[in-house]
């Protein structure tokens, strides 16, 4: 689970004068329904930097390999549509030196990536250039310098920079998801720790399945986890090191502690405990151990999540008499309910940019993901289903990821449980694919800036 | 002709009555293991001695006691007070139908119910533990209110 850092080399961006004829644009703040038709090319690799390629790390064509990544990504989003190589009419090598933009605009391609690899003393040097086909110029060209293992992220770090430069707005595709792996009956449920790139790849577990771990979340700097684990049977918030394995329990609670997750900061950690039938909310300095105890009622106060500022605190809370979405000062002061809905709501998440909570409700036997603006205003239902909970932002706050768990049939037999996505335009929901059935979600930060 | 057709409607007759009484009987089986939305049934439950039954069931939401859960848990307390050194844990239990932080919370609450209720009746709180299991570790998989009902629960579990 290393973190291996992408050495830049050379790392020079072409911007355009600004005087401009149009130039390609994608406005994500609506639903897609006509998503920019978009050429990836696949990277140009000379004869030896394949062969030795091959040699060393186990993969042949690696620069279509490369471009795959990207396409599948750009894909996921809905924004953009790949057209298929068979139609492409000109070679890597040549379009990536000069297109022909007449053939990229016979095929109705409004957008082309073009790119090239080498390989040479065991370093993995990548050029790619985007180009606006219409308007036949480079808009974007960049080239970094890795290890040939780190070939994913590199197809990860160049959809990121072509979703900047194509929508305005940071990417999220260097990214991973950290979320439970499930297992087994409905009675019985296995329950594992597992991390995986956004795109569903290289799936990894941080927990063997002896004992039940449930709501992970990242520190901001990825490199830290918070989760709740049925540890000898002490339900317990439990702080993890991803790259050393190394775990401890937070705090010296006399009884469970739920709920967490870190500050902005990364300094502190957020979560419930509960004593004698009551869930207040407490943080945990992590370098003093200074425990605070921010709500003081005799109702259930869970799943808190603070502003990205840090200064507020939104929570859920069953003190009107049911679940309902709350915000105060970090500090436990003015309090102040936010929901006021039909229904009942539950995990509000604060977005990243700081203007809108997103959060379950359940309603009629229904539940929703959905957000409202911090104030509560605004609510907007994103989707319906039997049972779905917990969204996650996305590190742009374009995206949610949230579980979702099938009704069982007459026998209860059928149960699943998947991760899905969302955009926050209510568009573009689909499926999360990972190895085993899967729940709670959390989508780490951007790994690199 | 004529008496066929008699026959004919006799036995469309009393079809639909054989149906309806079997739509009746089914919904009767399903009322007569619920009360309101609280389970009272005993499919599920186990003993902790002769009579003495292991659970303690809750409407959706609610941690309150109803009058059949006390009962369960006077005998539960008689039980300990003859068995003075047995230890118990409670294990509180909430439905599929909520948040999984906020059943956390929910089963804690109904656990803690439970237990305030043994301490009225002369139980230490030192020979009571309690853990919640959220929504986590249901007894029936179903997707259904009878379901859902089995597992809104508090359950007593002997510790030594």
């Amino acid at each position: 689970m290393r973190k291996i850092k992408i050495l830049l080399i050379s790392f020079f961006l072409f911007f355009i004068p600004s005087i401009s004829y149009s130039l390609i644009e994608v406005d994500i703040s609506r639903g897609n329904l006509n998503p920019l038709p978009i050429s990836v090319s696949p990277l140009f690799a000379d004869k030896v930097s394949n062969s030795l390629l091959k040699n060393d790390i186990q993969i042949e064509n690696l620069g279509l390999k490369i471009a795959e990544v990207v396409e599948n990504n750009l894909r996921q989003t809905g924004l953009f549509n790949p057209l298929s190589r068979k139609a492409f009419l000109q070679k890597p090598d040549i379009a990536h030196l000069k297109p022909r933009f007449e053939d990229w605009a016979l095929i109705k391609s409004q957008a082309l990536i073009t790119g090239k690899i080498s390989y040479k003393n065991e370093k993995l040097k990548v050029e790619f250039r985007l180009w606006d086909v219409l308007a036949g110029r480079e808009m974007l060209a960049l080239a970094f310098t890795t290890v040939p293992n780190n070939w994913r992220r590199v197809g990860h770090i160049i959809s990121d920079k072509i979703y900047e430069r194509l929508t305005g707005e940071k990417g999220y595709f260097d990214t991973r998801i950290i979320y439970v792996a499930e297992e087994g009956p409905k009675t019985k449920r296995i329950k594992k720790l597992a991390i995986m790139d956004q795109d569903g790849f290289n799936t990894k577990y941080l927990t063997l399945g002896n004992e039940l771990v449930l709501t992970p979340r990242f520190n901001p700097t990825n490199q830290m986890v918070t989760y709740l684990s049925y540890f000898k049977n002490l339900p317990r918030v439990y702080l993890l090191d991803i790259e050393t394995g190394m775990q401890e329990v937070v705090g010296d609670f006399p009884g469970m502690t739920f709920a967490p997750r870190f500050s902005p900061d990364g300094k502190k950690i957020i979560m419930s405990f509960a004593k004698d039938g009551n869930s207040d909310i407490y943080t945990m300095d992590l370098e003093n151990r200074i425990v605070e105890r921010i709500t003081n009622h005799p109702s259930i106060d869970t799943s808190p999540s603070f502003s990205p500022d840090g200064k507020f605190i939104t929570f859920n809370s069953d003190r009107s008499g049911f679940q309902q979405i709350y915000i105060m000062k970090n500090d436990g002061k003015k309090v102040k309910r936010i929901s006021f809905g039909k229904g009942l709501y539950g995990t509000p998440v604060w977005s990243p940019r700081g203007d809108l909570i997103a959060f379950t409700k359940l309603h009629k036997g229904k539940f929703y993901i959905g957000v409202m603006r911090v104030d509560g205003s605004g609510e907007r239902l994103l989707t319906e289903n039997y049972y779905q909970e917990a969204p996650s932002w996305s590190p742009n706050g374009r995206v949610l990821i949230f579980y979702r768990e099938t009704k069982t049939d007459s026998e209860g037999k059928g149960f699943s449980a998947k991760l899905w996505s969302i955009d926050l335009t209510g568009y573009n929901e689909r499926q999360v694919e990972t190895l085993t059935d899967a729940s709670d979600p959390s989508w780490s930060s951007l790994l690199s800036n | 002709m004529i008496l066929n057709k008699i026959y004919k409607n006799a036995f469309l007759v009393i079809l639909l009555s054989v149906l309806l009484s079997a739509c009746a009987t089914q919904k009767k089986a399903s009322i007569g293991q619920m009360q309101g939305d609280v389970y009272t049934g005993t499919d599920t439950v186990e003993y902790l001695a002769d009579g003495v039954a292991d659970r303690v069931f809750f409407a959706t939401n609610e941690s309150i006691l109803t009058t059949a859960s006390r009962d369960t848990l006077r005998k539960q307390a008689a039980w300990m007070r003859k068995n003075s050194s047995v230890t118990v844990v409670l294990e509180g239990h909430a439905d599929e139908r909520g948040t999984r932080e906020y059943n956390l919370a929910l089963g804690e609450r109904r656990a803690n119910a439970a237990k305030d209720y043994l301490m009225t009746y002369g139980i230490s709180s030192n020979r009571i533990s309690v853990i919640s299991y959220g929504k986590e570790r249901p007894v029936d998989s179903g997707s259904n209110p009878l379901a859902w009902s089995k597992n809104r629960r508090s359950v007593t579990v002997k510790a030594n």
